[in-house]
């Protein structure tokens, strides 16, 4: 169970091989890992996005991220999960978010994934400004899932 | 101590401030410390609160040395 924040760039590719690596100690015993990848998009509803801040609650934005791997792993037999969230100031097609989960069987690493990154934006303290050619604007709420 | 109270993003803009601080606050409810702090203007709607960095409702209860934030729906992801 890992939580980062993260102030500058990184690959999600190279984050995951070096937890798994490293990290998820349970060699042989997981065989199923499911990740989850946010990247920045230089559009939102059809305006060109030049950059974007990324602002959160320092404590309670970590707090809340281990609470929701810890739920995830009450929830679903996971050997392990990772979440890496950017903050500060991002370009387009920087990644935003990394999350992922292990598990002996697919069926656990999947559930836990699409329930760690939906509980992460719905409930976890960040905030979104997006900023165009000209002007500045908060984003108000992050598109559902249909 | 004092209540300290903290505000995000468009909240945070909106307030002017990013922070502060309010004396003489021995028992009372988010809702009571925001009509002091906003000298009793309406909270934005879908405002969302917390209470020590854990969320929090408008009738929960805070005390001095409480920390208050009032922020915004969140986007992150």
């Amino acid at each position: 169970m890992t939580v980062q924040l993260r102030a500058l760039e990184f690959d999600p590719c190279v984050e995951l091989a070096i937890h798994q690596d490293k990290v998820v100690k349970q060699r042989g015993k997981f065989g199923a890992v499911v990740s989850f990848v946010g990247t920045m998009r230089d559009f939102n509803d059809d305006r060109a996005v030049q950059a974007m801040t990324l602002e959160h609650y320092p404590g309670m934005t970590e707090n809340h991220l281990q609470q929701i791997c810890a739920e995830a792993a009450r929830r679903w037999d996971i050997l392990d999960s990772l979440i890496i969230h950017r903050v500060g100031e991002l370009r387009p097609n920087d990644t935003i978010v990394l999350v992922a989960a292990w598990s002996a069987h697919r069926a656990a690493a999947f559930d836990a994934c699409r329930y760690l990154i939906e509980e992460l934006k719905t409930r976890a303290p960040f905030w979104k400004k997006e900023r165009f050619r000209e002007g500045s604007q908060w984003v108000e709420h992050n598109t559902p899932v249909t | 101590m004092p209540l300290q109270v903290r505000y995000f993003a468009s909240l945070r803009e909106r307030m002017g401030r990013a922070d502060e601080s309010l004396d003489g606050v021995s028992a009372a409810n988010v809702a009571e410390v925001w009509a002091r702090v906003s000298q009793n203007k309406p909270l934005p709607a879908n405002t969302l609160v917390a209470v020590n960095r854990e969320y929090a409702d408008l009738d929960s209860e805070v005390k001095d040395g409480d920390e208050v934030a009032f922020f915004p729906p969140v986007t992150g992801g």
